[in-house]
């Protein structure tokens, strides 16, 4: 018996069931591109088979950390750069939970660097998703890792010195072992491309070009995009790493020059999550930790039947 | 200073083998009936520098270090740099000797190894006259000669406890016992071999001038030796915790540790991270989703984890930190104890602070008070941090194995089923109402878990409304801060009233003067007023373990009831009798304090001899490397 029943009943779900019902509207400004990721969540999640009570959103701080506010699942709105963390570890505690993850290019690339490296090299089965929206929404418009150079902005007024991070080179490079990049002008794609994320077994991480219409006027719309995947000029295998990395250097290079490259990057079927590792190296339970707490029958290890060590 | 005890300090280079010789031997004194209490002296280096360990034993119950020792065994510093040339370091080789003549009481032993130490350093020491003025025995042997001769060089430790038996009249049995335990084949044979040949030589060919010998004693239960750092790992096992992350610092490694051993064992999980951020939001996900979880670290680790400590705040989720202090402030002296994190683990991370702090005093109580950390961050839900030091950390003691004989407390505290889940209050879509504080009791709005049904909520930073969404409505605000305050004054009434005073009292209740301290200087100062009222003066103290909420009651009596008092802390600023101050509002005037932070724990007799010194007002300074901050108004 499960202390947890939400998990694995196979209802049927629909997106209304994903969008709270009272308040709160959201507060994102018209045309943000943050809505494009909340409606192919609200529209992945039904598709995959998955209902609200199963699902933990974490995110971190930034408009695109709003999200869990307005998609109805179990969520958790963390701190500036801390969602990966939380989220890998609500993994570990309760593997069934289908587990995501989300936040700004600021607070993955950024502030959360350091996690969002490590968790790919982990390989967590959660799903990463960034709204890469090239600037910090929140707190009005600075620059963040992935403005371009050059790029103007009250905290860099004669335009910035650095070149953006290659996020998707980065991930892969970490060793996560879905990449994919999407954008909110795209819904289809969008779509396909986060409910494979969800499916996939492994850290999935979902670079998602996000317009922000209010402080980053001068980005394109992300428009035309070119979705690598259907178009001639582009042919490569997704599961080759040499030909993935070479794609998202070139993907990387053409994005300033105005160029929007989409698509699925990199995909590894066969390399085991980090839940696997873990039991296979014998740290790790086979079931679910957070199901012995409610477990009538469960022997608790006491201290005392450790002590001859000590005698 | 009583007689009928041993105080042998083993003194030899850091990685020599010191820790494994010193505990075994602290295991032979307690299987032979005596308690025993150890102390560690470290430096920084993992390999080389001069390092010893300290074994008090007596047929009375210890707490703490003693004043100076009796017994050195100088073993030689193998990983010595420089060893002929007078560098910088100095002559390393020698200074396992050298270094420790300061602390030998008068009449003490000194045994070392000739084969290391050479006999014109020795005479360079002046060995010889200063053992005649403070009565010592100094006995020579070439412990590394002896080694290699039956097995190898790095054996001259058991040549060394070989000795050490014989001069004080030890049965050789337990001592062989642990080998045995520890060893086996060509090892144990030849370590068997040079242990027995020590003895022997000491038997035959030496002549005792001393009168000390190992003490006699009897326990009437099993024993087992353990440390600060294990006592807390094992209350964490008992109450349940099986996840622990975190990122290496001394001296929080070895809770870590011990745990990251045991955990496979035992269905949890370990992990360590990417940094001390990572670690903490770590520790806080796995409670989320409904574990027990802990993390750590010590200042400069605990640091980073300020942030995430402020989201368990906010959030609600059941926590336990440990903080295991070391001298400050930044990267400070690593490997030395200090009680100077008290005011950055009380008040870290934004907004008005909303957790729990204990300080446990001794190794028992670092068990009791860890499971009570668990109990009570799952009954609140609120982070709840034990603040320890490298004292406490890497000090053992023997205590009663029944001590352990407990039922384990698994139990996630408020937080609810399934089944409880449907009852439950929800809002019109179906979202749980996890942050009720029309339905709270004693502040506490019980909580789900993600994947149970019915129990969604959204957890945030943010101020939030019941079932979580951001909110700024004031009326709101006020009665969630009111409602997560609320908590902090339940378990204070809970500590007071249903559970045992977590606070030490010694001394006679109705003394004149009072010595206050806290966290792990407390077995000194206990030794300490038990010798003042021995010299005739009329003295009680309390070792305070309850930081946040503080015992009100308890200290406004314990001062009320003193004419003056000394507040005895390792740190620079006072940091405990400024935080009585700030929370009682008056007795500035009855508290002088007594600060030691050159990074070694106090000994009985400086406190002692600060009592005399203040509160005798006897006309003299303190000798020992203290400060007196005197009392408001001074
Ligand atoms: C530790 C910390 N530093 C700074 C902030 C302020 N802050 C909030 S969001 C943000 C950046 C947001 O940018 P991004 O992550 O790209 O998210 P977006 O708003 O663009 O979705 C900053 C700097 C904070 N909340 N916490
Ligand atoms: S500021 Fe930009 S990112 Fe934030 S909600 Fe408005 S448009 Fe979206
Ligand atoms: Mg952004």
């Amino acid at each position: 018996m499960s202390a947890f029943n939400a998990i694995g009943d196979e209802r049927e779900t629909d997106r209304d069931e994903y969008t709270p019902g009272v308040e709160p509207q959201p507060t994102w400004c018209p045309g943000c591109g943050d809505f494009s990721v909340l409606k192919s969540l609200k529209q992945a999640l039904p598709e995959v088979g998955r209902n609200p009570e199963e699902v933990l959103t974490v995110t971190g701080i930034g408009c695109s950390g709003k999200l869990n506010s307005y998609l109805d699942t179990y969520g958790f709105h963390t701190i500036h750069g801390r969602a990966l963390p939380v989220a890998r570890a609500a993994k570990l505690a309760n593997p069934d939970l289908e587990v995501i993850a989300a936040g700004g290019d600021g607070d993955g690339y950024g502030i959360g660097g350091n996690h969002f490296i490590h968790s790919a090299r982990e390989n967590h089965d959660i799903t990463y998703i960034v709204f890469n929206n090239e600037i910090f929404g929140l707190t009005k418009g600075q620059t963040s890792p992935t403005s371009p150079k050059g790029h103007k902005s009250k905290t860099q007024p004669s335009g910035s010195a650095k070149t953006p991070i290659r996020p998707l080179s980065q991930s892969l490079t970490a060793g996560a072992s879905y990449v994919a990049r999407t954008a909110a002008v795209n819904p289809n794609q969008a779509k396909e491309i986060i409910a494979e994320a969800i499916e996939h077994d492994g850290f999935a991480h979902v670079d998602f070009l996000t317009q922000c219409p209010t402080w980053n006027k001068d980005a394109r719309q992300y428009v035309p995009y070119v979705d690598v995947q259907d178009s001639d000029d582009y042919d490569f295998d997704v599961t080759d790493r040499e030909e993935a990395a070479e794609m998202m250097r070139e993907t990387e290079n053409v994005l300033n020059e105005g160029t929007v490259l989409t698509g699925r990057y990199y995909v590894d079927e066969d390399r085991p999550s980090y839940t696997e590792e873990k039991r296979a190296v014998g740290e790790m339970p086979d079931e679910p930790l957070a199901e012995r707490y409610f477990d009538d029958d469960a022997e608790w290890e006491r201290s005392y039947d450790l002590l001859d060590r000590h005698k | 200073m009583s007689d009928d005890e041993l105080i042998w300090r083993i003194a030899g280079g850091s990685g020599d083998g010191i820790d494994s010789t010193s505990q075994n031997f602290a295991k032979a004194l307690m299987r032979s009936g005596l308690d025993v209490f150890t102390h560690r002296h470290y430096p920084s280096r993992i390999r080389g520098g001069h390092t010893y360990v300290e074994i008090r034993a007596a047929d009375h119950e210890v707490q703490s270090r003693g004043d100076g020792y009796n017994f050195l065994l100088a073993l030689g510093d193998s990983f010595a740099r420089n060893p002929s040339e007078d560098a910088y370091y100095g002559n390393e080789e020698l200074k396992p000797l050298s270094e420790n003549l300061d602390d030998l009481r008068e009449g003490g032993v000194i045994v070392y190894d000739e084969g290391l130490i050479s006999e014109e350093d020795v005479e360079e020491l002046n060995l010889e006259e200063r053992a005649e003025e403070n009565g010592w025995h100094v006995y020579p042997m070439d412990l590394r000669g002896l080694a290699k001769e039956h097995g190898r060089e790095v054996m001259r430790n058991t040549a060394g406890v070989g000795v050490t038996a014989a001069l004080l009249d030890m049965d050789l049995e337990h001592i062989e016992d642990l080998m045995s335990d520890a060893m086996g084949g060509d090892v144990l044979e030849s370590n068997l071999e040079i242990l027995h040949e020590a003895y022997e030589i000491v038997e035959e060919e030496y002549e005792f001038e001393h009168d000390l010998r190992a003490p006699e004693g009897s326990h009437e239960t099993e024993q087992a030796l353990l440390s600060g750092s294990n006592a807390i790992a094992y209350g964490a096992i008992d109450a349940g915790c099986r996840f622990i992350s975190g990122y290496p610092m001394t001296p929080w490694t070895d809770v870590f540790t011990i745990l990251s051993q045991n955990f496979p064992d035992m269905g949890g999980v370990s992990e360590q991270v990417e940094d001390e951020i990572a670690a903490a939001a770590l520790a806080v996900g796995a409670s989320h989703a409904g574990v027990k979880a802990m993390s750590g670290s010590s200042g400069g680790g605990f640091a980073l984890m300020s942030e995430p400590l402020g989201l368990a705040e906010m959030t609600e989720t059941p926590l336990v930190l440990v903080e295991a202090m070391r001298a400050g402030p930044s990267t400070g002296m690593p490997t030395k104890p200090e009680q100077g994190d008290l005011e950055h683990v009380l008040y870290t991370s934004q907004g008005d602070s909303q957790r729990v702090v204990f300080a446990p005093g001794t190794i028992e109580e670092a068990y009791e008070q860890t499971r009570l950390a668990f109990d009570i961050a799952w009954d609140y839900q609120i982070p709840v941090i034990l603040i320890y030091d490298q004292k406490l950390s890497g000090e053992n003691k023997n205590v009663d194995v029944e001590f352990f004989d407990r039922e384990p407390s698994p139990d996630l505290g408020s937080t609810l089923t399934e089944e409880e889940l449907r009852e439950a209050a929800h809002d019109n879509s179906g979202k749980f109402k996890r942050f009720d504080y029309e339905n709270a009791e004693d502040g506490v709005a019980p909580r789900s878990l993600p994947g149970q049904q019915n129990g969604r909520y959204l957890a945030t930073g943010n101020e939030h409304s019941p079932v979580g969404h951001i909110s700024e409505d004031p009326d709101n605000r006020v009665y969630q801060m009111d409602r997560r305050l609320e908590k902090l004054e339940s378990i204070r009434e809970e500590l007071d009233e249903e559970r045992e005073s977590t606070q030490t009292y010694f001394g006679d209740e109705e003394a004149d003067y009072g010595i206050i301290t806290w966290g792990s200087s407390q077995g000194a100062v206990e030794e300490a007023v038990g010798r003042l009222n021995e010299q005739g003066h009329s003295v009680k103290g309390i070792g305070v373990s309850d930081m946040m909420p503080f015992p009100e009651a308890e200290m406004t009596e314990f001062l009320e009831s003193v004419d003056e008092a000394i507040v005895v802390e390792m740190n620079a600023t006072a940091q405990f009798r400024g935080l009585v101050q700030k929370e009682l509002g008056r007795f500035g005037e009855k508290m002088t304090s007594l600060l030691k932070y050159n990074g070694n724990p106090f000994e009985p007799a400086e406190i002692v001899e600060g009592f005399e010194v203040n509160i005798a007002d006897e006309d003299r300074e303190p000798t020992a490397q203290v400060r007196i901050e005197p009392a408001a108004g001074d």
